[in-house]
This record gives C-alpha cells, structure tokens and sequence, in this order.
C-alpha cells in the first residue's frame, strides 16, 4: 500500500533559513520543537539532533570574540550598481529594500578584534543580505581586511555564508574573486595565517575563491560546501546525487576540509590554532 | 576541417543572407539567359554591403554573445596553429587525469617563446564530446597550473586563450575540488614572475574562464562575451526561465565593450566584419599582434613590480560608495 508514499524524494526549494519569530521554534532538520531562549543559549544547535541552524554575521560576532572586543571597519560601503542591472526589479531598490530589512549596509562585516584573547582581523559574511552574495563592496571591505591583517601582521579570519557571486554587478562580481585570491597570496607570502570557516552554505564563486584558500579550512557540520549547486549538477548527470553529497562530512572525506568543528567549540578551537600559530619556538 | 566554409546564418543575419542569395540568382540568371542586369545587381550588391555594415555595427549584446557562440567560430587551436611556429602539448596534471578541454604546451610566436594554456572547444559531436565543450575538470585547471608554473620556472610568458560555456557541473568535478582547483589558479596566477596575458577568444563564462584568466593585461574580442554566469544560467535564476537570456545578456553587459568600460578589460581586439568566423586568418593576426605588442610591453618590467601592478590592477576593479 504505497499509494501515498512518495518514492523519490523532491527536489526542495531553496530552504527559507532565517530564525523565525516567536517563542517557539521547530528543528528544520529532526522536527523537535524547541524553546527559543534555549535554542538562542544553545548557539541555534538543536538539542536533540545536533542541526546547526542558519544565523547570521552578528551572532558569529558574539560566539567568536571576546566581550565587547570586536570593532568594525569600513561599515558603510555600499553598492552603487554599476550595470543598471534590472529583472523584474531595479537592484538599486531590491538594494535598499534589503538594506532596510536586514539593517545592513552589505553581505559581509569586516573587523578586528580578540578571540581567546588572540588579536584577529575578520570578516564575516552574512546570508540574510541577498543570499550572502558577492559583488564589489564585498570584495572589496575583505580585500581591505586582508590589507589590514598584512598592515598589522594578524592572522585573518574570514567566515563565509554565501550563495557566490551577485549576478547585478555581472563582471565586477566576477573579478572580486580575483582580486580576493590576489591579496590572499600576499598574505601568504608574509607568513600570516588565514582560517577559512565555511558555514551553510557555502557555494559557487565564494567557494572558488576566499573559502577554498585556507591554511586551515574550517566547516560546520552538515553544511552545504560546493561550487555548481546540487540543482545544476543533477540536471547536467541525469541522476540522483548520492546521499550526503556537497555536504561539509563529504567534503572533507574528499579532502579540502581539515576540520569539521561543531559550533560550541568553534571559539575554544580556533583560540588553540591562534596559539599554535603564535608560539615562537 | 571542412574545406568550403559553411553557411551558418543567426536570426539577425536573415536579411544579408536572403540579398545575397537573391543576388546570386540574378547571376544566374543573367548568364544563362544572356539578359542584362549589371546595374541591378550592382545595385543590389551596393545595398547588400550596406546593410552588412548596418547590422554588424549594431550589434545588440544578445547578437554578440551568439558570434561568440558561433559554431564556426576559430577555436583555441586555429590559434594556436596560426600563429605558432612550434607548438608542443604538454598533457596530464600529474595527480589525476588529462582533461582534453583544456590545452597547454610550449610555442613559439615569430622571436618569443612562451606557454600557451587555454580551453578547447569541439567541431563535431565526437570531438564536442572529446573535449567535453570546453568544460574542464578540476585536473585541467592542475594541469594548467603545472604547466603555467614551469613557464615562470624557464623565465616563459604566459599567454591564456580563454573559450568556455563554464567549469564543467559534474558530481566528478565536485568531488575533485572544482571551487579549490579554481581558486588556488588564482592564488597562484596572482605572484607568477613572468608576463601573463588574457585573451578571451570566445566565451569567458564566470569561475571556470578565471581558472586560467588572472593576468598583467586582459584582452577580449570583440565579439567574445565574458561575466560571472552565462544570460541562460542568469536568467534561469532572476527571471526563471532561461527564455529570458536576451534580457540578461542586456542586464549583465556581457560585452567586450562593456568590459572595458567596466575598467576590467584592457583592449578589445577587432574581428573582421560580421565575426571572426567569416575571416579566420584575419581575427587570428589581429590576436598575434595584440599578443606580441602586450608581451614585449611586458617583459620590460621586473618581476617584482610586475607582481605588484598585477595584485594592484585587481585591487581597482569594482564600484561602491562610503
């Protein structure tokens, strides 16, 4: 009798991951319903099935860093939309509807600041503004962070939470992830250590550039690390992509993640990194 | 090779095509009945020229991107065949895999010996299957990284000859790190000590053209197109469905002319007229020209500074206000 039963499963759409309102919150992963004043002191890990909800640059911000330690940088750059680019909307008002939505100036916030009391400088994306997506001011306020972390010799962080590259800027989106590799080079050449963290999810020209280019990559349990999304690569191979794929456990099996750190010990890991990576012998 | 050139015509070029078949009756006519028509067809010849020139210098970027398409289009072969007096292919990334839709080796250009690395489209289904349409893997990016490194190695410049729809989706290439191979290209072409040179020839289609597109001067054709997603893989997203590719070829600026403007591409390089298809040898001299002005520009500069001036020509590109 499986009348009723679907056999495949669907393809889902895009999963709508912003922390809803309320008092009480459902696991988008094992279904349990949880308290949200205990899912908030939990870091937005389910209780029960360890899911590691979407949350956003300023919760990373709290998790991360010492009390009150961090300071940002070049907070209001902001896009100018080069193109004129146009869909159904103008993306200069799809811009400033999402800049006063989120009360966000752009998809990443760069800093500095202390962790386990090791200076960094970091930025942090954040996908509730336009998907994580990266275009010019993106590229740029990390540029300017890894010449900062150049300017002061301190290892740089960079947590990533990104869709790719913005398509409204065409081109200039493009070169971002150039110019991003460029000055991570440079910082390689000084010696100075780079974390990559990659959070769900992580893909597309995010993942090609900054993400992939860490001395030690950092992933979140069962977040989505890829390049060309699940939707695309299973229409090119007209199959069934195969359980767990894209997904941080199956990167790293595959070899380009070297930690998978749940998120209550993410602080405390990479404070020891930081000091591994600071004493002199 | 076919030894005729076929005919191809785009929607746009129609009209030129149906004048010119018209005229090519008249001709026939004329021959064979012994009936005068000089003047008309010289008339008509004059009009058909005329609207050669109308159409081609009007070029929307929909119609641009569908030259750069074009399936007779010279590939990243017919250039390195032109204008190479030696070419050696190098195969294989040492870890994996040869990926056939990337091509690397050694070649001479008239004085300068240099490293050609670029992607390689098919002609017919067997070699379009061959060279997987120009979709490489991630071990051709390792390969033309292998390859680009043994160039700054042996003191060579560099010359990338961009053509690909994109890095190839395959549950393969995930596997096998597309995004790192893509990214460590980059990390890595950014602080190569030699000259590096970026044409692209064709389609410059988002990560998978970068793979091998970081360089000292960024050259298009004129009528190659270059941006972060292609119109169909754009309009898919924005407009849900990939019907909608004109509008976003329009939306993106997906042209070697927009490039420019953007501050992104240095010099547009010129095709003959109605593409470089109609005029191999022509499009591939003005390649050769571009390539060997550009590099001896180049190998003036020390190493050091050229490095610098790279890293730096990236730092500028982009627009946003504070």
């Amino acid at each position: 009798m499986d009348w009723f039963k679907r056999k495949k499963e669907a393809l889902k759409p895009a999963e709508k991951k912003d922390i809803p309102d309320g008092l009480w919150v459902k696991c988008e992963s094992c279904g349990e319903v949880i308290y949200k004043k205990e899912l908030e002191k939990r870091m937005y890990v389910c209780p029960k099935c360890d899911y590691h909800f979407r949350i956003g640059s300023a919760d990373y911000i709290s998790i991360l860093f010492d009390d009150d330690s961090f300071e940002e940088f070049n907070q209001g750059m902001q896009a100018v939309d080069p193109l004129h680019f146009k869909d159904s909307k103008k993306y200069s008002e799809k811009y400033k509807a999402t800049v006063k939505k989120t009360k966000m100036n752009e998809a990443v916030v760069t800093g500095t600041g202390t962790i386990e009391s090791h200076p960094v400088v970091m930025a942090l994306m954040d996908f509730k503004f336009l998907g994580g997506s990266m275009g010019s001011v993106v590229g740029e306020k990390i540029s300017r962070a890894i010449d900062k972390a150049i300017e002061t010799n301190t290892p740089m962080i960079i947590l990533s939470s990104s869709g790719g590259a913005r398509m409204h800027e065409g081109i200039l989106s493009l070169m971002q992830m150039a110019k991003t590799s460029a000055k991570l080079a440079r910082l390689a050449n000084k010696k100075i250590p780079y974390i990559s963290i990659l959070t769900n999810p992580t893909t597309g020209g995010t993942t090609a550039s900054y993400a992939m280019l860490g001395d030690v990559q950092i992933a979140e349990p069962g977040a989505l690390i890829g390049f060309a999304g699940p939707r695309v690569i299973k229409q090119t191979i007209g199959q069934d992509l195969p359980p767990g794929f894209q997904r941080s456990e199956f990167v790293q099996e595959h070899g380009f993640l070297d930690l998978i750190v749940h998120r209550h010990e993410l602080k405390q890991r990479i404070g020891k990194l930081l000091e591994f990576f600071a004493h002199k012998n | 090779m076919p030894s005729k050139p076929q005919k191809i015509a785009l929607d746009f070029e129609k009209p030129i095509i149906d004048l010119e078949d018209k005229i090519k009756e008249m001709k026939e006519f004329a021959q064979s009945t012994g009936v005068e028509l000089t003047d008309d067809i010289k008339r008509l010849e004059k009009k058909s020229k005329q609207l050669r020139k109308e159409i081609f210098s009007n070029l929307n970027r929909w119609q641009r991107y569908q030259l750069a398409k074009h399936p007779l289009r010279p590939y990243m072969l017919d250039y390195v065949e032109g204008m190479c007096s030696y070419f050696e292919e190098l195969h294989g990334d040492r870890y994996f895999a040869d990926d056939k839709a990337i091509v690397s080796g050694f070649a001479q250009i008239d004085d300068i010996s240099l490293v050609i690395v670029g992607q390689q489209k098919g002609r017919d289904t067997k070699q379009k299957l061959f060279r997987n349409f120009g979709m490489s893997n991630p071990e051709g990016y390792r390969k033309a990284l292998r390859v680009m490194e043994m160039a700054a190695k042996f003191n060579k410049p560099i010359v990338t000859l961009i053509d690909t729809p994109g890095a190839y989706p395959g549950l393969g290439a995930e596997e096998r790190g597309q995004a790192q191979a893509i990214a460590y290209n980059m990390f890595k072409m950014s602080h190569l000590p030699v000259p590096i040179i970026n044409v692209v020839i064709g389609e410059g289609a988002s990560g998978g053209a970068l793979g091998i597109g970081v360089g000292d001067r960024i050259l298009m054709m004129e009528n190659s197109w270059y941006s972060v997603i292609s119109p169909e893989g754009c309009a898919a997203i924005l407009w849900r469905d990939a019907v909608h590719a004109p509008k976003a070829a329009e939306a993106m600026k997906v042209t070697a002319i927009d490039a420019k403007e953007l501050g992104v591409v240095d010099e547009i390089i010129p095709e003959p007229q109605g593409g470089a298809h109609l005029a191999k040898e022509v499009a591939i001299s003005n390649v050769k020209k571009a390539i060997l002005r550009n590099i001896k520009e180049l190998m003036k500069i020390p190493a050091d500074e050229l490095i610098d001036q790279r890293v730096e020509k990236y730092s500028k590109m982009g627009f946003w206000k504070e």
